[in-house]
């Protein structure tokens, strides 16, 4: 096959347009540095693409799928028809295996912005001593930086992106730069007294939404569709908030629907281009660069990295302390929901307010933790109140009720908007079982050898879903719900791996050579050129959603790189 | 459905120039949509595409025990749950059979029990079974397969009902709007702090 050569040679290549990219493209954008970004799906046209504000019956089928395939349990949309995710857990013609008796789901969107047009944006900063976990408790390990290393990236980002919130001094979770929050619903409020009685804190959610016209997006108002897509950009995506701004400025090529295939370097071992499939022609293309910066999500990164394979590098480029792939963590995950009666026939009104909670209970045992019995903490995100209503939404309540008739529809309309959701997302610990390595056995439709996933919960975790469980049981309890607590072992409580979509740590960073693949600025120790921008370099998995931390991260390390550049060091 | 429509969209793209946003493209595309919606139902006589008329009508009539019309909101029919399980069906040979197939049960049980199809049979005759195939507890070798099809029945007709304009009426959901600034009536949370004593 011939394989199509360009002739400039971009600043910087960046591979992937997720939290990470569109963070690097932005800010190394506006320094006047020339980008080329690598996106393995389309363009986005917001416009066109995102469904925000369609009715159900907006479409024939309602939401279903044309095939109906939402009955058959092979749903395409996970997150519903009318979700901006773009991807799926399978992708046709790009497959990845998961070893004998593990399990691992991977969630992937192929779209400009990738997963941030569609996400939860709840945008948490970590905590101090979830920089050192290992200073702290001997589990895990530290990472290379402190808190105060990144906070002031952490100030520029929540600047930039606009972040709701309140100051509330809790150490579990550091305040930052905030716009004012919309007030609790009624159902979050309740969650709020019940919480307080059992000193359980309950704060206003820190949410990538704005509430006042910002960088010329206006303000939020209030559909509660956030994973639609916003079409007045009122939420954070890196689509929307960096990338297509960065491109008015000229200094930033897209090239989409290209899927990064190997990063090639010279006889010095630096990189020198990217070799990608056109996914339209099936062609091969090197585009040439000064500087790589890889940030296709933790595993597309790790998959990258050990598929440049060269006679310097056997395993893998930037791989020589073995790491790549090592330590895959995904957050736990557990839920329970119950009918809360006082809410039965609540006077209706419009609460979808912004697209998610209002409210939510940051870690409050972070002192305690002996008490608690489990190392690590998690955070509690609460669901509920008059959702639109979509297929699905009423398929808990027929099979509770049964019957037919005018019973059935009054006990529905009843019930409507009086059941409340708490989940869990709590902290996992690396462990040597978790990684993720290139099957040999396997391409994708590209010819790319695929990932192979193993994956196992500690029992930290697991002990971590029975104290969800105890908590959650006693805050709907304490609104006057009457949760069911299931007999069945924590193993099958857990999220299954990989479904909080919470992947990160496959290529970590450190002090140390031997035992990291990256240095503090995410630059890769064999490989002088070569960064990585999204959560692949982090070295713990605090129960924080890892998003905002990207953009930190990012931000700092494309700060670096055009000071290296500068100085001529890359 | 589609004057309600009309009238919401509207008001979103009247919504869209005050905020000067560009909804146009999109708000098009829904125009599309429900116009080609409008014309499979011209002239106000559906014809399936999977079903013979014997099935339809039972269908429908099944449609309408499950979801009817009272006092409070009208029913799956004038929702158009029938339409859209025919049209799932449509795409779907799995969904087809099922439907298929328990519609033909229920004539199969219908004749045991009255001599007559489901659809031929009187008012009490349909509910007396209905009765017995709406609840799990009655599951036996007989039943086992007509509750199973009921379960599939009921949830896809709360599906297109809950989905209709009707529906979300029904229910009182009253988002999908865009406001300058959310607000929590008072009355609702006094209504709900009361009630739960917190």
């Amino acid at each position: 096959m011939q394989v199509i050569r360009s002739s400039s040679v971009y600043d910087v290549v960046v591979v992937g347009s997720g939290a990470g990219g569109g963070t690097m493209v932005q800010v190394l954008t506006k320094m006047g540095i020339n980008v080329a970004l690598l996106e393995a799906g389309p363009m986005l046209n917001p416009a066109r693409d995102f469904k925000e504000h369609m009715w159900p019956y907006q479409v024939p089928h309602r939401g279903a799928g044309e095939d109906g395939s939402f009955y058959l349990g092979k749903n395409p949309y996970f997150f519903g028809y009318f979700s901006a995710s773009f991807g799926g857990w399978e992708l046709e013609g790009e497959p990845y295996t998961v070893a004998p008796g593990n399990s691992f789901r991977w969630f992937r969107s192929r779209i400009l912005g990738g997963r941030t047009n569609h996400y939860g944006r709840f945008s948490f900063r970590f905590s101090d001593y979830d920089f050192k976990p290992y200073s702290r408790d001997g589990l895990g390990t530290d990472w290379p930086i402190t808190y105060d290393e990144i906070a002031p990236y952490y100030d520029k980002a929540e600047t930039f992106i606009g972040i709701t919130g309140t100051r509330e001094g809790i150490r579990s979770a550091p305040d930052g730069i905030f716009q004012t929050p919309p007030p609790p619903r009624v159902y979050e409020t309740l969650v709020q007294r019940a919480s307080k009685k059992l000193n359980i804190p309950c704060i206003p959610n820190r949410m990538a939404v704005i509430t006042r016209n910002t960088n010329g997006r206006p303000a939020c108002h209030y559909c509660g569709q956030c994973g639609r897509g916003c079409v007045t950009a009122s939420n954070y995506s890196s689509s929307q908030v960096q990338i297509l701004p960065a491109m008015k400025t000229g200094r930033v090529k897209v090239i989409s629907n290209a899927m990064a295939r190997e990063l090639i370097t010279d006889g010095s071992g630096k990189v020198t281009a990217v070799s990608y499939i056109d996914k339209t022609t099936r062609e091969e293309n090197r585009i040439r660069c000064r500087s790589v910066v890889v940030a296709g999500g933790a595993c597309e990164t790790a998959r990258l990295l050990l598929n440049s394979k060269s006679p310097r590098t056997p395993e893998g480029l930037a791989n020589s302390s073995g790491v790549v792939g090592r330590y895959l963590t995904d957050t736990v995950g557990y839920a329970m929901s119950a009918q809360v009666p006082a809410l039965r026939g609540v006077p209706r009104y419009d609460d979808d307010g912004m697209g998610g909670m209002h409210v939510y209970m940051p870690w409050w045992m972070w002192d305690r933790q002996k008490e608690a019995g489990i190392p690590r903490g998690y955070h509690i995100e609460i669901g509920g109140g008059f959702h639109m209503p979509n297929v699905g939404s009423f398929h808990g309540s027929c099979a509770k009720f049964e019957g037919y008739g005018k019973q059935l529809k009054e006990s529905i309309r009843d019930e409507y908007g009086s059941i409340v959701h708490l989940s869990g997302r709590g902290e996992m610990i690396p462990n040597a079982q978790s990684f993720c390595e290139i099957d040999p056995n396997v391409v994708d439709r590209w010819g790319i050898p695929v990932l192979r996933f193993h994956f196992k919960w500690s029992e930290h975790e697991l002990k971590m879903v029975d104290h969800m469980e105890q908590t959650f049981a006693a805050i709907l309890e304490g609104m006057g719900g009457s949760p069911r607590r299931s007999p069945r072992p924590p193993e099958d409580k857990i999220s299954v791996p990989g479904m909080i979509i919470h992947e990160l740590g496959t290529v970590r960073m450190g002090d140390d050579p031997k035992t990291s693949a990256l240095n503090k600025y995410c630059q890769a120790h064999d490989v002088k050129n070569l960064f990585v921008a999204d959560a692949a370099p982090f070295v713990g998995n605090p129960d924080k959603n890892p998003t905002l931390t990207i953009c930190a991260m990012a931000w700092r390390t494309a700060e670096y790189l055009a000071e290296e550049m500068r100085k001529g060091n890359v | 459905m589609s004057e309600f429509s009309r009238r919401d969209l509207l008001r979103n793209i009247g919504l869209s120039v005050t905020l000067g946003l560009t909804l146009d493209a999109q708000e098009a595309g829904h125009v599309h949509q429900m116009a080609a919606a409008e014309k499979q139902t011209a002239g106000g006589v559906y014809k399936p595409k999977v079903f013979n008329a014997h099935e339809w009508a039972t269908l429908r009539r099944l449609c309408d025990l499950i979801i009817p019309a009272d006092e409070h909101s009208k029913g799956a029919l004038d929702a158009g749950a029938p339409e859209f399980i025919d049209l799932l069906a449509s795409h779907n040979d799995e969904i087809s059979a099922l439907y298929t197939g328990g519609l033909a049960w229920l004539d199969a049980a219908m004749r045991k029990r009255n001599d007559a199809t489901f659809v031929e049979a009187k008012p009490e005759q349909q509910t007396a079974l209905l009765d017995l195939i709406a609840y799990r507890k009655n599951a036996s070798p007989d039943l086992s397969a007509g509750i199973k099809f009921f379960e599939w029945a009921r949830k896809m007709t709360a599906d297109a009902y809950y989905t209709s304009k009707i529906g979300i009426e029904d229910l009182g959901y009253m988002g999908n709007k865009a406001v300058a600034k959310f607000e929590v009536p008072a009355e609702a949370l006094e209504y709900a702090l009361k009630r739960s004593g917190l």
